[in-house]
């Protein structure tokens, strides 16, 4: 403004000559714009690099999670060994241990080498055994005894193959460090690649990871994600049936039928507050109430469900009370001006006008809920769970694991192969995160209306 | 109306979890973050070859697994703490005022701390009174007490490299801190003579103390995380050394160098003979009340301490636990469900 009308008495400000020729301030203004769009673009092109950074390591680290070296071979089940009574008694054939099975196995591997004409030359039987995962002979095993049919018959069955082994092949293992490696040897590498020429070995997708529950540090490459999906799942249930009502309710109290004073004052200082509180907090209270007061079990999904929602409600208060706050008072005028009674113009106008803001907010606060981990330390949800929960109602009651619980447990062990499954569940998660991402925001292009 | 079946729900949550007492049918295990690994293995195979579900094992560090046990008798309380250290009196006058009168203590075996750089650094052969030396505030130099200024090891040692000194040791929360401290510490410190003139300048109490105060320049780091952010912090910084669980380097002999202890080399047969100086019992410790009432665990415990599982041919010793040469001794207290007796 005033440099339009206080041409005069300044040394740099000439009065303008030309439109066509800028002046040194136009020039500096210019200038300065341009490097103020510079700084928001710089802004951005630095956020974009941090996600590309981060998406490459999380990809390049945990993409090879979801592929698996497998052993293919067909495998003798001698009854002689696995139905000492020959009877087929399921009891009789439970005695024997999976040590049993072991052998069943490398006797299985021996013959299938020595079919295909592989020199297993300097290496010991334990050696060539150690080709494959421990977790091979508890798989079969499990096929035995749900199928118990299958005894005195040969088989052809799949094999998870031995971290290193499966490392190998992914690049993370290298002759080079094998032969510094206590667990793995040149000679077993390269028994490995003459397995994979003769076709016994390859990578293929493995299910495994995805639908199967933890491994101990033994075997890495039997270690999955079920158990921790399924208990994020069940949180994720409890957080929706619990959060989504209360906060609706009080939100509709607040926003429509509390009065204006000193209290609901209070209450909304309140709930903005506990928005921001650290989540951690809310674990210390799940600990303390419902655990320690309550007498609800450890590592539970109820309680990870009943401390979540605790952390979620505030998000979905606020989010809805936006919501019904957009909904214009003509609405609400007009429905009570036709005679509708208070509940009525609510449940029939009000709510379903909000209700896709509503979604929306519930919807993010759900899968921030899914992210959390802090909170969930503190009420034994970082434990080693193999077992899977029931289906729900009992199934809350039983021990579970959850989603960003097992990467942090799966980066705090020891073998390498872990690195790969803690990105794997990163990517896992992610994927989740951007599906619900997703649905808010379809919900909301799809229903929101302006007004 | 959806509103109405979702407070219907609700209603039926909350009354589900009014019942909740109900029978818990798993083993429930916390503690030690050392013993966990050796603790899901077996939990694994157990699992796997009976009946009972697998147990659920849970980390959190020693004390804070003894605190959970000693909280009470009853099914939302843990039965089984993982502990790398021996149990103390404090736990057991909290585990009496709580209720719970008989604990089983149970040895599973031995675990070696080792020392390790970069893999393509240069080799090391440490004494207790190098570390010393190397990392206490204050040292005897020339008969004198003085503030530590050794920058390099070769300042500690002529017969070391001029490698300049950067420590990860484990924070003060970890049960392997407690061992660094009396195995490595105070046998430098009184080996060095440092003891001695801690004491006569101090006062026995004092004196003894200050064995274990550690110099604050920088060059000791605390690693309150696990063994994996030790390695990633070595992997970062080349001239490190780092203390581990020898589990943990045997896991990681690619990338890990291992220096010698008074000339032994780690493994588990040193330390199964007692060569190697730097070592520890592990424990867990089981609450008797509970056997009998949790499915499964009285056969947990025994398959735990079973050849199978845990004698020198079984997967835990394949894992790095050295295993008890009275393992045997062990098997028939478990059997015969003997509980500990006071601490001597």
């Amino acid at each position: 403004m005033t440099d339009a009308t206080s041409q005069t008495g300044r040394s740099g400000a000439q009065p303008r000559k030309s439109l066509h020729v800028t002046d040194a301030r136009t020039r500096r203004r210019n200038a300065a714009e341009a490097r103020f769009r510079f700084y928001g673009a710089a802004a951005i092109a630095v956020s974009i690099l941090a996600l590309v950074i981060l998406l490459t390591s999380v990809l390049g680290n945990g993409l090879g999670a979801f592929r698996q070296t497998f052993i293919t071979m067909p495998v003798a089940l001698d009854a002689t060994v696995l139905d000492k009574s020959g009877t087929g008694d399921i009891e009789v054939m439970k005695k024997v241990t999976t040590i049993g099975y072991a052998k069943v196995i490398e006797k299985a591997l021996a013959t299938a080498l020595a079919e295909k004409g592989i020199a297993t030359d300097g290496l010991t039987a334990k050696q060539i055994s150690g080709l494959l995962s421990q977790e091979a002979a508890a798989n079969l095993r499990n096929q035995v005894l749900a199928d118990p049919a299958l005894v005195g018959q040969t088989v052809d069955v799949k094999l998870l193959a031995n971290g290193r082994v499966d490392g190998f092949f992914k690049g993370r293992v290298t002759m080079d460090s094998a032969k510094l490696d206590s667990n793995i040897s040149p000679e077993q590498l390269e028994l490995a690649l003459k397995m994979r020429e003769a076709g016994l070995m390859s990578l293929s997708f493995n299910p495994g990871f995805l639908f199967g529950g933890d491994a101990s540090e033994l075997r890495p490459e039997a270690a999955g994600l079920g158990v921790a999906i399924l208990g994020s799942a069940y949180m994720m249930l409890i957080v929706l049936v619990l959060a989504l009502p209360i906060g609706v309710a009080a939100s509709i109290y607040l926003e429509e039928f509390a009065p204006k004073n000193k209290w609901t004052d209070l209450i909304e200082v309140n709930i903005s507050n506990l928005a921001a509180v650290p989540s951690i907090v809310f674990g210390i209270l799940g600990l303390a109430i419902f655990i320690n007061f309550m007498g609800l079990p450890q590592s539970a999904p109820i309680v990870g469900g009943l401390v979540l929602t605790l952390m979620t409600l505030p998000t979905i208060i606020i989010a809805t009370r936006a919501a019904l706050k957009a909904v214009p008072p003509s609405i609400r005028d007009a429905a009570l001006g036709v005679g509708a009674s208070k509940m009525q113009a609510i449940t029939h106008h009000v709510l379903p006008l909000a209700m896709p803001g509503i979604l929306t907010g519930t919807i993010i606060g759900l899968a921030q809920a899914l992210g959390e981990t802090a909170p969930l330390l503190l009420i034994g949800m970082v434990a080693f769970v193999r077992e899977f929960p029931d289906a729900p109602p009992e199934g809350f009651f039983d021990p579970a694991s959850a989603l960003p619980v097992q990467v942090y447990n799966f980066t705090q062990r020891a073998d390498p192969a872990f690195v790969e499954r803690a990105s794997g569940a990163i990517i896992v998660l992610l994927v989740f995160l951007l599906l619900m991402n997703a649905v808010a925001i379809l919900l909301r292009r799809r229903f929101e209306r302006r007004w | 109306m959806t509103l109405m079946k979702l407070t219907a729900s609700t209603l039926a949550i909350a009354a589900v979890s009014a019942t909740a007492a109900m029978a818990r049918d798993n083993i429930q295990i916390a503690g030690s973050s050392t013993v966990l690994p050796y603790a899901t293995i077996v939990a694994e195979a157990f699992g796997e070859n009976f009946d009972f579900p697998t147990p659920v094992v849970e980390g959190g560090g020693s004390g804070a697994g003894r605190k959970k046990l000693c909280e009470g008798v009853g099914e939302n309380t843990i039965d089984i703490a993982n502990s790398s250290s021996r149990i103390k009196q404090s736990d057991i006058d909290l585990c009496k005022t709580n209720g719970v009168d008989e604990i089983m203590e149970v040895r599973i075996g031995y675990d070696g701390i080792v020392f390790a750089s970069d893999i393509a650094g240069p080799d090391f052969a440490f004494t207790p009174t190098d570390w010393y030396n190397a990392l206490a505030a204050e040292v005897v130099k020339d008969g004198k007490l003085v503030p530590n200024t050794a920058k390099t090891w070769a300042d500690v040692n002529a017969s070391f490299p001029a490698q300049d000194i950067l420590a990860f040791i484990p924070g003060t929360k970890h049960g392997t801190r407690e061992v660094f401290d009396v195995k490595v510490l105070e046998a430098g410190c009184k080996a060095s003579g440092a003891e001695e003139a801690l004491v006569a300048a101090k006062g026995e109490e004092d004196g003894k103390k200050a064995c274990l105060a550690l110099r604050t320049d920088g060059l000791s780091v605390d690693i309150d995380g696990d063994y994996t952010e030790t390695l990633a912090r070595i992997a970062a910084n080349k001239n490190a050394i780092g203390v581990f669980g020898l589990s943990f380097y045997q896991n990681n002999t690619d990338k890990l160098k291992v220096a010698t202890m008074d000339g032994v080399v780690p493994s588990t047969e040193t330390i199964a003979s007692g060569d190697y100086p730097v070592s520890r019992p592990l424990f867990f410790y089981v609450k008797k009340a509970h056997i009998g009432v949790i499915p499964g665990l009285k056969e947990y415990l025994e398959f735990f301490v079973s050849d199978d599982m845990a004698g020198p041919e079984g997967p835990l010793a394949a894992y790095g636990l050295v295993s008890d040469p009275e393992l045997a001794k062990t098997q028939e207290a478990v059997a015969n469900e003997t509980p500990m007796g006071p601490l001597n």
